[in-house]
């Protein structure tokens, strides 16, 4: 175990009884598992038990809206920042193609006790990577976490890459493997779930040239788990 | 979401050190009377027993022969780069005999033969205590053209006798052969086609497998239909230490 001296002492002695929260030295990586999608800027805060990113069943916030649909995590670190929570903005300094791995990320917890991940997937209308409110643990140790690709629920899915990055409007803003097709006739979306929920994943067909979406069912299909996220408490 | 906690591997080294200076401690001063003292036998090998269960979780994708790998400080695979010629080897073909000669690999131990959809395979499992600290296992879904599962570098030092741990594992793919799902390219029963070619015409790292596509969604040249396509988790593991 890679406790310091002080807590293997105080284990010893039996006094972590009425141990207060601790802060942890955090060490994070994160990978994009995918063969094809590209993440945008990654945010992560640190927050207490009650606060969240973004919650499976419940709807968008704007702030989550314009990360999911056009990649932009400004709002969401302005909301975070005035909750007193942690963050770490963009760690991977632009986007993490599929494959990539961004390691060395130091968070000091401080009084926080619980993690949340989020980025778009690239290109969907959109998709974001999400962790919601995972517990850090208080034993040391390497953990790892799977991460799920959800739909933030505001935006019809409809695979057409046209640019369209603002909350509201449709389409996708880009393709960043520029291995999307053109001209297609867009996928009908008759979700009726606006709120965020497991994305569906993306159709695409092998038409470059038109056929119903522009992306590409060999290159932009997943399964989920779509990221690899690993937590070392120090 | 899934999480799974790495411990440390101290305690075999922690052992060690404890049984050296015990040796050291009895070796005791001669003084010039003959004693006949008869050799300390070395203390017997005791192999460390698992029983690893597998479970197919697949609709219609049969695994290939069940592969436990234990080994030194090498990865089965990791997420980005290329994967090696052992692993490419058993993602295209179902064949793991590549692990044998590899440099750290300390034993391979294969199952009994293809694990079908839905079936479930208990194979024993015998090491040394100094070859518990990296276990990898792999299988290739064979209805695919290079997508592979198991468990990547687990360290069984922690678990105690009857005591057992439980993991999901999701679709990977070497990125080694193109998912063309054509006939001709895939070594299972629903093509019978090849296994192995040394070329690599795709990606060339190792990614989590977005799924097959099939005939019935639109990829014409597919030999696969709906049936084959998987979902995440494909195989489950149990670890179960009997001695």
């Amino acid at each position: 175990m890679n406790l310091n001296k002080v807590s293997k002492i105080l284990i010893l002695n039996g006094l972590m009884l009425a141990a207060p929260t601790m802060a942890a030295e955090l060490e994070i990586s994160i990978t994009n598992l995918t063969q094809g999608n590209h993440f945008t800027p990654i945010l992560i805060t640190a927050h207490d038990s009650t606060s969240h990113q973004f919650q499976a069943g419940e709807m968008a916030s704007p702030a989550l809206q314009k990360m999911a649909e056009g990649g932009d995590i400004a709002d969401l670190m302005a909301a975070a920042t005035g909750n007193n929570e942690l963050t770490v903005g963009n760690p991977a300094e632009g986007l993490l193609a599929p494959g990539g791995k961004v390691n060395e990320i130091m968070l000091d917890t401080q009084s926080m006790t619980h993690l949340s991940i989020v980025a778009m997937v690239l290109p969907t209308n959109d998709a974001f990577i999400g962790l919601d409110a995972w517990e850090i643990p208080t034993t040391p140790g390497t953990y790892t976490i799977n991460v799920n690709a959800y739909d933030a629920g505001t935006e019809a899915n409809d695979e057409i890459v046209n640019g369209g990055g603002m909350s509201g409007t449709p389409g996708i803003p880009a393709a960043p493997g520029m291995d999307a097709g053109m001209n297609g006739t867009g996928v009908s979306d008759t979700s009726a779930n606006d709120k965020v929920h497991i994305h569906p994943g993306v159709l695409g067909d092998m038409d470059e040239a038109g056929g119903i979406s522009d992306l590409d069912s060999r290159i932009h299909r997943w399964l989920n788990p779509v990221a690899r996220v690993v937590v070392e408490v120090k | 979401m899934n999480t799974f906690k790495t411990l440390p591997r101290n305690k075999l080294l922690l052992v060690a050190a404890i049984s050296s200076s015990l040796l050291l401690s009895a070796c005791s001063d001669s003084d010039n009377t003959p004693e006949v003292t008869p050799p300390t036998p070395p203390a017997p090998v005791v192999n460390q027993v698992y029983s690893v269960t597998v479970t197919n979780l697949t609709a219609n994708q049969p695994m290939s022969p069940i592969t436990l790998i234990a080994h030194g400080d090498i990865s089965a695979w990791q997420v980005g780069s290329p994967a090696s010629l052992a692993l490419e080897t058993i993602a295209e073909s179902g064949d793991g005999s590549l692990f044998s000669s590899m440099d750290d690999v300390d034993s391979v131990t294969v199952g009994a033969g293809i694990l079908p959809p839905g079936m479930s395979e208990s194979i024993e499992l015998s090491l040394a205590p100094d070859d518990v600290d990296s276990l990898s296992i792999l299988t290739m879904l064979v209805n695919t053209n290079d997508a592979f599962a198991g468990l990547n570098d687990f360290s069984l030092s922690d678990l105690a006798v009857e005591q057992s741990i439980r993991f999901r594992s999701i679709a990977y793919d070497a990125g080694t052969e193109s998912n063309s799902e054509a006939k001709g390219t895939l070594p299972g029963p629903a093509d019978g086609g090849e296994g192995f070619n040394a070329m690599r015409d795709d990606v060339d790292r190792v990614h989590a497998h977005p799924g097959v596509i099939s005939q019935d969604d639109g990829l014409t040249d597919s030999v696969l239909s709906a049936s084959h396509r998987f979902d995440n988790p494909v195989l489950n593991i149990t670890i179960n230490r009997t001695q």
